[in-house]
């Protein structure tokens, strides 16, 4: 017995095996910051209804608080003539919340994705309002009452050929992005997994008619078929993710069923049998958490894949309905707009920005899984 | 030998050191031996000990700059090999010095031919090429004793044996005639009678070629047969070096005398009490199809098990014994009933054979089994703790927490293992104390019957002996019934009562252990003793090569 005293470990601590992951992940620098700036830019855009947004997240008005963000208003409450939504960007009714005494408090950005700044200086495309001239301001700033360009409500990265502030659709549409392929990729895992530890588990024919059945679906050209089937149903959030799966969710079940195929035959997987224990607890215990490594090291590539789909498609104009934030579309505009490069430019940056984070994170998850890599 | 006795290899101080990020091991510490012309010298230890690194440091084939040499000199033939660039020291190797490795399996390219492979040492080496690098292979595998030399030269690895394996790449090691041929435990893979060939080919072709030669193994038995010199290595030291008679009839280091102790010796085999029988089988028979066409019909089998009938008692062990492929595994697996058979399986007066995975459930509280390799048998993933509960689950689901754990205190302490360490990971574990948490994971169901299927093959011969004593205790404290499954029969002569002869699926001799180690009838067990206790080759044919 050559071992040392035994380090105390309480039953409930992480296993070792997970501390030296988390361990050789954070050693890869470029990863592990990769992953932190991914999750702070997520985080952020998960309240981007608070970052950028034509409503006010608070309002005091005649010595009662309201909160825009989360409650319509209609006009009439703040002493309009009409029942309708209240428009807190309209200079009527921010005139009348101050007659009374009241304020608002705007979040940084005072553009939601879809709100068409109606006070452009030039035709939309608008440029960034910090590259203006002052004489293309100056029909706004005279028509404002202001002093200069410099007083306009800025759009920092210019607007789109509608007119909407292309920040605010930025940050709505990286939130729309990942929270599609996250749901996407949960999905797909859930059932490439399941199909595939089924057909490595039993084997046999199972095996063989699934196998077929997954080539010939693979040989079809998807998104070709996509194209096809996303003119017929009319597209929405959960209508893509639904046609998507159809096809992403196979990029698992090969290696999931390999690894079934392999682990089925380890002698700790005899000595179970041996023990009596059932077919379910041998593949949810003892098989799965090795498959579960394949499925983790695959997950941040699948998860940018499936942005990339989602941004080919609107890119095509099959993606999301029209108005939706979304970064294909930005980049499509990009295109037919050459001569307002702040379009291409910003939605290309974004774009990569988010798909190089995911590959870094998925190479220092890949690496950190495995057991062969040594940091020295 | 004619050659005087002039050094070919002479290390100093030779340290290694390996570096895991802020930490460093010191794998080899200080070693100094040196190996003349034509001379044998053997580096013994267990597993860890120090002894591989050091001989792949002679070659520099260790990972730099992770693995610095602190100090210390290698000279070869005068050349300082630490300092030797590069470009230098790959001249050297594959040509003045050259290696064997253990696994034969992975040391050959599964996608070139055997011509091919040797050919490409010929080519960098000699420059041969074409019908001049052809007559050499051929020359060389004949050199080998490759039966039909030519015909082989098409072949791939896949296509050899395990022994044939290794001859081939003994002929690649000496296809330059070399000066020095270090041997990285080349038989530790392969079955006792062919580890006994390998070993006389290497000591004939030593002798033709005039080579010195560095082996390192953890075998004594090869040592004391092969070596002229040993040195013996713990932790990194080399704690005793000398000629080979001397140290083992003299050793002078406790640790050099305590590996001579757990040496197996034939000891007197236990005698066999009349007590009642356990389990009995009756032509028992394990077939597998070989399935072929469209149609997937069975065109013939494989017989891993023809008609095999076996008798255990209470409390005695009766001993497998035959090489790879023999079928011992096999049927240590369907008497468990884990893969399927035909014939009549009697376990404790009820018939199993042909009841169902879940009908076999109450039955296997009784009947356990033991793995060969500690780090295969025990998933990564659990605790230790987990791993022993695991089977009471099954079998004692009303047991409260607090019993449970109790039961798993008292298994570890049985295996005399500490039981706090129950939450620790099978990876934290030496393969010595794998083993034992294997064996507690067995009899914490409190069993009758035990498989041990080669559950000493995969370790150290110190703890071979530890696990044997901790096997004879817990039977005669438990009063368990073994089967125990081996290739070594060194290990089967310490336990078994009954002796079992398998080779190719079918029972070749069996009877009281004592009395076939005395007087062994069939040629085949003939041989095996004779490969096992003194390394000697069988005549022609009576064995595989």
């Amino acid at each position: 017995m050559g071992l040392g005293v035994p380090p105390e470990r309480h039953s409930l601590a992480m296993s070792p095996l997970n501390r030296r992951r988390w361990q050789s992940f954070k050693a890869n620098r470029r990863g592990y910051w990769a992953f932190w700036i991914f999750a702070v830019l997520f985080v952020v855009s998960l309240f981007a209804e608070f970052i950028a947004n034509d409503k006010p997240f608070f309002v005091r008005f005649d010595g009662r608080s309201y909160f825009p963000v989360f409650v319509t208003y209609p006009e009439t409450a703040f002493g309009g003539e009409f029942e309708t939504a209240a428009d807190y960007r309209d200079p009527y009714l921010a005139n009348l919340i101050a007659a009374k005494g009241g304020f608002m408090l705007w979040p940084p950005i005072r553009y939601s994705y879809n709100t068409h700044n109606l006070d452009l200086p030039t035709p939309a495309p608008s440029p960034p309002t910090w590259m203006l001239t002052e004489a293309q301001c100056k029909s706004v700033v005279e028509h404002k009452g202001l002093s200069g360009c410099s007083d306009l409500e800025y759009n920092w990265l210019g607007t789109d050929d509608q007119g909407r502030d292309v920040a605010a659709r930025l940050i709505y549409g990286f939130r729309l992005s990942v929270l599609f392929g996250l749901a996407l990729t949960i999905v797909s895992s859930v059932i490439g997994v399941a199909a595939g530890a089924v057909q490595g588990y039993f084997g046999g024919w199972t095996d063989l008619l699934f196998q077929r059945f997954i080539e010939i679906w693979t040989s079809i050209p998807s998104l070709y078929l996509l194209l096809i089937i996303s003119s017929v149903l009319v597209p929405g959030f959960f209508v893509l993710l639904g046609i998507l799966l159809l096809f992403s969710w196979v990029s698992l079940v090969g290696l999931v069923r390999a690894e079934f195929l392999r682990g089925r035959n380890f002698e700790y997987i005899q000595a179970a049998r041996a023990l009596g224990v059932s077919n379910r607890t041998i593949m949810f215990r003892h098989l799965l958490p090795n498959a579960m490594v394949a499925t983790m090291t695959f997950l941040p590539f699948i998860l940018s894949s499936s942005v990339m789909t989602l941004t080919a498609l609107d890119f095509l104009g099959f993606g999301l309905p029209p108005g939706s934030p979304s970064l294909g579309e930005m980049l499509s505009q990009g295109k037919a707009n050459i001569q307002a490069p702040w379009l291409g430019i910003s939605g290309f940056l974004t774009v990569a920005t988010m798909l190089s984070l995911l590959i870094f994170i998925g190479e220092a998850v890949r690496d950190a899984f495995d057991p062969r890599k040594t940091f020295g | 030998m004619e050659a005087p006795y002039d050094k070919v290899l002479e290390v100093n101080e030779l340290s290694v050191a390996f570096k895991h990020g802020q930490h460093e091991t010191l794998a080899v510490d200080r070693v100094s031996f040196e190996i003349k012309k034509g001379e044998t010298v053997a580096l013994v230890g267990e597993s860890g000990s120090g002894k591989s690194v050091t001989a792949l440091s002679v070659l520099k084939l260790l990972p730099y700059p992770s693995a610095p040499h602190p100090p210390g000199t290698i000279h070869f033939k005068g050349q300082h090999l630490l300092h030797l660039p590069d470009a230098e020291i790959r001249h050297v190797r594959g040509n003045d010095i050259t290696i064997i490795f253990q696994e034969p399996m992975t040391s050959l390219n599964p996608l070139h031919t055997i011509e091919k492979q040797i050919g490409e040492i010929l080519l960098l080496h000699s420059g041969l090429t074409g019908q001049a690098a052809r007559e050499r292979t051929i020359e060389l595998l004949s050199q080998v004793g490759i039966p039909d030399p030519q015909m082989r030269l098409k072949s791939y690895p896949h296509q050899l044996s395990g022994g044939q394996r290794q001859r081939v790449m003994i002929a690649m090691a000496l296809a330059n005639e070399p000066d020095l041929l270090i041997a990285d435990e080349p038989t530790t893979a392969l079955d006792v009678t062919v580890q006994a060939q390998i070993l006389n080919l290497l000591k004939e072709l030593q002798r033709r070629l005039g080579m010195a030669m560095l082996f390192i193994t953890h075998d004594l038995g090869i040592v004391r047969k092969l070596a002229d010199t040993v040195c013996v290595m713990k932790e990194g030291k080399i704690v005793e070096t000398g000629p080979v008679e001397r140290v083992f009839t003299a050793p002078v280091h406790p640790y050099t005398r305590a590996l001579l102790a757990a040496e197996p010796k034939p000891d007197p085999a236990p005698v066999c009490a009349g007590a009642p029988v356990v389990i009995q089988t009756k032509d028992l028979k394990v077939w597998f199809p070989i399935k072929r066409g469209v149609m997937r019909r069975a065109v013939g089998y494989i017989k891993a098990v023809d008609g095999v009938s076996i008798e255990v008692r209470q409390g005695e062990t009766l001993g497998i014994v035959g090489e790879s492929g023999s079928g011992k595994t096999t049927l240590g697996l369907a008497i468990l009933r884990l893969v399927s058979s035909d014939g009549p399986i009697v376990f404790l007066g009820s018939t199993i054979a042909g009841l169902t995975f879940r009908q076999m459930r109450p039955f296997r509280r009784h009947m356990q089994i033991v793995f060969q390799d500690p780090y295969g048998s025990l998933s990564p993933r659990m605790s230790v703790s987990d791993i022993i509960e695991e089977g009471l689950g099954v079998h004692a689901p009303n047991l409260s927490r607090a019993e449970r754990e109790q039961r798993v205190i008292r298994a570890l302490l049985d295996v005399g293992l500490d039981p706090n360490t129950r939450f620790r990971y099978p990876h934290e574990f030496s393969g010595g104390q794998r083993q034992r948490i294997a064996v507690a994971r067995a009899i914490v169901l409190e069993p009758t019957f035990v498989v041990l299927d080669e559950p000493t093959s995969a370790l150290d011969m110190l703890i071979q002996a530890q696990i044997v004593d901790l096997l004879r205790a817990l039977q005669k404290r438990r009063n368990l019934t073994y089967m125990f499954i081996s290739h070594d029969l060194r290990v089967v002569a310490a336990l078994a009562c009954r002796l079992l002869v398998m080779r190719h699926g079918k029972v070749v001799e069996e009877g009281p252990a004592a009395e076939v180690f005395a007087r062994p009838k069939s040629p085949y067990t003939q041989a095996l003793l004779a490969a096992a206790f003194n390394l000697e080759t069988a005549p022609e044919d009576v064995v595989a090569q």
